[in-house]
């Protein structure tokens, strides 16, 4: 069996609702029950049908990230002025003198 | 560290480069500017901003490539995804499996060769404030964000586990920033954080060719954390193997105070950064002209440069111990009395006189003809006092001084005081100065004569001192030095006491 | 030239036959008027606008040209950033958000003296084919209340489509132009990758999005194309060249040009909406094209491919939403729990599917089998456009496979409206241009498109068959034959 067809019977269309929970937890998404198990089935929907790419053989194809192929966009090193702080800051959802102003950033035990 | 284990450590270097602006924006890369002032929508991660990469960014990182040796690829940013509120996108741009420099190596001043997997360029993060009790991460209540920081351009540099102690990656280290500074990439500052260690440490039995598990050290800020780290987790994981323990695979944080490594909460506890190529960037390939003009201007390496100092040094022949020369003979003495030990001294000033750029002015020195201990002794001892004035210094009147100090013309002392002289000044001619000082040396016959007349005017102290009194002979010293206003030679004058004293 | 399209405006403004200030508030009023009912409109910026208008009359009185379209009032999507004008992108995550930056076609837009009116309803973050999406309400089809326009852009389409104003821009990822535009029967172009820049356009899916214009005409779209197209430095992606000049060889016709009319994207799609694009296909070869049916077999594949890499694009450009720095804060007592609770609350259930989607196809484990997979079947459709370019110049599809379907009839299987860009996502992996043309419309008086697509930078051949169209009247032609 070539690794593609190992690749392929390996790729499950079955999306389980523990890894509904850790990509959203990948994800930064806080999800309830109910979206869990609604997501879960809507996404192994979706997963079977995206999964049909694997039907196709690409084993002498190169992937393509973009559309255009340029090469070597670059930039001169002269600086410009940026942004007014007081720009900035006055959309933070919370500040504290100049800065940013986050929760702790470790959890509590 | 016993025999039975050997140490395996790889290290990953971060260096900030000295750009003028950050890696995919226009903003300043500046230091100590107010917070949140050095910002852009690019830099922030607003909405809708997209990155342009540095053309001088990647001119330094190809730079520091070439300088380890490194072939320069074709080479693709990816994204780094991951949640941390000092990452305004939440995912880094950075380079993964297609980086723009690999398959280097690195010579250190001891002979070994480190190889360099690779070289590639990133941007950094923010930087967060803790506020709490302690200021640190764990006990505190919140935190602050500044993004001045946030973009600034990266390279990082990824060794082979070819490092087998603590020493040798401080070496490895000194060397790489020796680089950074030679190619003006990066100041190379630990202790600042312009340049970042983390040390990857696994051990093994002696003879075995399979890596050990490894951890990750972080927060390595000194030269001399890097290397006790090191030696201590050596240790901490053989002591493990041998009780027939295992080594846990993790990330660990060295307490300087404490002396240990300890278990580190980690930042991203998934460690799944769901790489893929940066859609908002294209494919970096520079041209082959770019490449070779790169390479041209890149110049002789501290490697090459410490080989080419301690070549010429070689090749000259010793010179006759003269007055003169038995001074600085005595100089290098007092560091090492074996032949090894001598030569050791040698490279370590090689080392040094390369590190501070002033090698092409020992070189011309020596090429001219000048004597080359006491050019290599001005340099590490006075002209590495001031090294950016030292380079200014015309190497004729360098090499100049150096042999008017050979040839007896001035004393040692004087010759110190000239080159001093010529720090400040920028340059200038030593004949010159020494003749506006009133410098000139004594003739032996004329330092007899002093020494003879202090030795009559000083009966008691002469006789405490043929008795075998040591601290009055300095006082002796001290006399013959006023009388002769300097231009005499302090270890000459002893000399001559102790010869006179016994005789 | 309709004394209404944005050409017949501009020119009497530039002339001095009608100040920009009465454009301006005119357009104001219809929509004050009549916005209530569609729902086009999130945010319309009156002061703003009247000053701009105001601005360009002082121009015309100083005897300055403002522009190409001086006074025209322009609507836009709104995930384009405008300074001092509120940017939700339809989320509540943005709400409130207020740009400190115009994205560089909103500067082009001011440099050629549009005035910008307000900002349109879309589905959130640009995810969806229906307007449904928005977090502040739907959006209703102007020729039908109770069906949809469309989506993303379903806001910028009804706009124009119910002459609120004559020109509009919106996005386009997988047909959020094309599809609206189509349902609401105007004008939509996506254009080449990358010969708009996409700085200031919140990004979804960053290798398929591109900006684009909304108008009643042929002639007015490819106007604005010209306006907003060409270089930018601070895009990467942009194109190196200048913006096109077509809207002079509009009228050149395609006689002798070959058009290939894509079998597989008649499959599925509505007999009305077929029978349409057969009787487009007519026009344009009595026109003198030479037109005939073709296979691509593997466009059947680009949905597939498509709802695995742009989710998975958009699954990281939506990271920066972590309530840290901008937008909606949900406090927790940390870091993690304070990002989770803010995107819980601040995304939409499309939007969290599609991060979801898109964070499991780049995990580990799973990146090889779906993502770089999509990204090789990528390739595999451009290698079989660029294989009919070689027979065709032009090739023709329906835009939607269905007309105008009833508010809430899809929005609880994805699925089932996802296949709505069956059509118009191919062009999108392949990063060339296509565009809708309105054409007729069905039994049951709702707007029919015809979608035309052209090889990449094909803008010109594209807009003139497109014109040809413009000027055939399909269902008088329908009822003779």
């Amino acid at each position: 069996m070539s690794s593609l067809e190992t690749e392929r019977q390996s790729t499950s269309d079955h999306i389980s609702a523990e890894e509904v929970i850790h990509v959203a937890k990948l994800a930064r998404l806080q999800l309830s029950e109910e979206e869990v198990e609604k997501f879960t089935a809507q996404l192994a929907t979706v997963l079977r049908y995206a999964g049909q790419v694997a039907a196709l053989d690409t084993a002498d194809v190169e992937p393509t990230a973009h559309p255009m192929a340029m090469v070597n966009v670059l930039r001169e090193d002269l600086p410009k002025p940026g942004l007014d702080r007081e720009e900035v800051l006055d959309q933070a959802p919370a500040v504290e003198g100049s800065f940013f102003k986050v929760p702790r950033i470790v959890a509590e035990e | 560290m016993g025999d039975d284990f050997e140490t395996v450590i790889g290290l990953e270097v971060h260096c900030e480069l000295a750009t003028r602006t950050k890696l995919f924006c226009d903003c300043p890369n500046q230091f100590g500017d107010e917070p949140n002032t050095n910002v852009c929508p690019v830099c922030l991660g607003l909405p809708g901003s997209l990155p342009v990469l540095n053309k001088a960014a990647v001119e330094m990182a190809m730079r520091i490539g070439m300088a380890l040796h490194c072939e320069i690829r074709p080479s693709v940013f990816h994204r780094k995804n991951y949640f941390y509120p000092d990452m305004p996108k939440d995912y880094q741009i950075s380079q993964y499996d297609a980086p723009i420099c690999v398959n280097g190596w690195l010579e250190l001043p001891d002979g070994s060769t480190v190889g360099i997997v690779r070289a590639h360029l990133e941007e950094d993060t923010g930087k967060t404030t803790h506020v709490g009790d302690t200021g640190r991460i764990h006990d505190a209540s919140y935190s602050l964000v500044d993004y001045n920081r946030a973009g600034i351009p990266l390279v990082e540099v990824v060794s082979a586990p070819d490092l087998r102690s603590g020493q040798q990656a401080r070496q490895y280290v000194s060397e790489l920033r020796a680089i950074l500074l030679a190619t003006g990439t990066s100041d190379g500052k630990l202790e600042e954080g312009s340049l970042r260690v983390d040390a990857n440490i696994s051990v093994r039995r002696r003879g075995r060719d399979e890596l050990g598990t490894r951890c990750e050290i972080k927060n390595l800020n000194s030269l001399r954390s890097l290397a006790r780290a090191i030696d201590y987790e050596a240790e901490r994981q053989a002591d493990l193997v041998r009780q027939g323990s295992e080594v846990v695979q993790e990330t660990r944080h060295w307490s300087e105070d404490e002396g240990r490594t300890v278990p580190m909460r980690s930042k991203e506890e998934a460690f799944d950064y769901r790489y893929f190529p940066e859609p908002d960037l294209v494919v970096l390939a520079p041209e082959q002209q770019w490449v070779e003009r790169v390479r041209l201007s890149l110049g002789l390496l501290p490697e090459e440069r410490r080989k080419r100092l301690t070549r010429a040094i070689n090749q000259s022949s010793p010179t006759a111990v003269s007055l003169g020369h038995g001074n600085v003979r005595g100089e290098l003495e007092a560091e090492n009395s074996s032949e090894s030990g001598r030569a050791e001294a040698m490279a370590s000033h090689v080392a040094k006189i390369v590190e501070l750029g002033l090698d092409d002015l020992v070189l011309s020195a020596i090429e001219s003809g000048a004597d080359k201990r006491i050019a290599v002794m001005r340099a590490v001892n006075e002209a590495a006092t001031d090294p950016e004035r030292a380079r200014q210094i015309d190497p004729g009147h360098f090499a100049k001084l150096v042999e008017m100090e050979h040839k007896g013309q001035v004393s040692a002392t004087q010759a110190k005081i000239i080159l001093g002289r010529m720090l400040e000044k920028g340059g200038g001619d030593p004949a010159a100065i020494a003749a506006e000082e009133g410098f000139s040396a004594l003739s032996q016959d004329e330092l007899v004569e002093v020494i003879d007349s202090v030795i009559s005017a000083n009966d008691d102290a002469w006789q405490r001192f043929i008795s075998g009194d040591q601290a009055v002979g300095k006082f002796l010293v001290g006399q013959v030095m006023k009388a002769t206003r300097g231009r005499a030679d302090g270890r000459v004058v002893m000399e001559l006491l102790t010869a006179r004293s016994s005789s | 030239m309709d004394d209404s399209s944005a050409l017949a405006i501009s020119q009497k403004v530039r002339s001095g036959e009608l100040k920009a200030v009465e454009v301006v508030e005119e357009a104001i009023s219809r929509i004050d008027k009549g916005d209530a009912l569609f729902h086009a409109f999130l945010h319309v910026s009156s002061e703003l606008a009247l000053e701009r208008a105001a601005v360009v009359d002082e121009q015309i009185a100083r005897g300055e040209d403002p522009g190409r379209l001086a006074g025209v009032p322009v609507a836009l999507k709104d995930n384009l950033c405008t300074k001092g004008i509120p940017t939700t992108a339809a989320s509540v995550i943005l709400d409130g958000w207020v740009p400190p930056y115009d994205a560089t076609v909103v500067s082009r837009l001011k440099e050629a003296g549009a005035v910008v009116i307000g900002k349109t309803n879309m589905d959130e973050f640009a995810m969806g084919s229906s307007t449904e999406n928005s977090a502040f309400g739907i959006t209703r089809n102007p020729r039908d209340p109770n069906r949809v326009p469309g989506g993303s852009s379903g806001g910028s389409a009804v706009a124009v489509a119910a002459s609120f104003v004559p020109l509009a821009l919106g996005s386009d990822t997988g047909g959020s132009i094309r599809q609206p535009a189509a349902l609401c029967g105007v004008v939509g172009i996506k254009p080449t990758y990358g010969l708009v820049s996409r700085y200031g356009l919140i990004a979804f899916a960053s290798s398929l999005d591109q900006i684009g214009p909304f108008a009643a005409t042929v002639a007015d779209a490819v106007t604005l194309l010209e306006v907003i197209a060409g270089h930018d430095s601070r895009d990467s992606t942009s194109l190196d060249r200048p913006a096109p000049s077509i809207l002079g060889r509009l009228d050149e016709g395609v006689n002798g040009l070959r058009v290939g009319v894509v079998s597989e994207l008649l499959e599925g799609a509505d007999p009305a909406v077929v029978a349409k694009v057969r009787l487009a296909a007519d026009v344009l070869a009595n026109a003198g094209a030479s037109v005939e049916e073709t296979s691509i077999p593997v466009l059947s594949y680009s949905l597939p491919a498509y709802y695995l890499l742009a989710p998975a694009e958009a699954s990281s450009n939506l990271a920066r939403y972590d309530g840290v720095r901008y937008g909606l804060r949900v406090d927790a007592p940390d870091v993690e729990s304070m990002n989770s609770k803010t995107r819980e609350k601040g995304f939409g259930p499309e939007v969290k599917r599609r991060i979801m989607l898109g964070t499991y196809a780049l995990s580990a484990g799973y990146y090889d089998a779906f993502y770089a997979q999509a990204q090789k079947v990528r390739t595999l459709v451009i290698n079989s456009f660029s294989a009919a370019y070689e027979n065709y110049d032009l090739l023709l599809s329906p835009t939607s496979p269905t007309t105008a379907f009833p508010l809430g009839s899809k929005i609880a299987d994805p699925l089932s409206m996802y296949l709505s860009d069956i059509c118009t996502i191919p062009s999108n992996l392949a990063g060339h241009p296509a565009m809708n043309v309105p054409f007729g419309t069905d039994g049951d008086g709702l707007p029919v498109g015809v979608q035309i697509m052209a090889p990449a930078l094909g803008e010109e051949v594209m807009a003139r068959a497109a014109a040809v169209l413009e000027t055939a009247e399909p269902n008088l032609l329908e009822n003779k034959g």
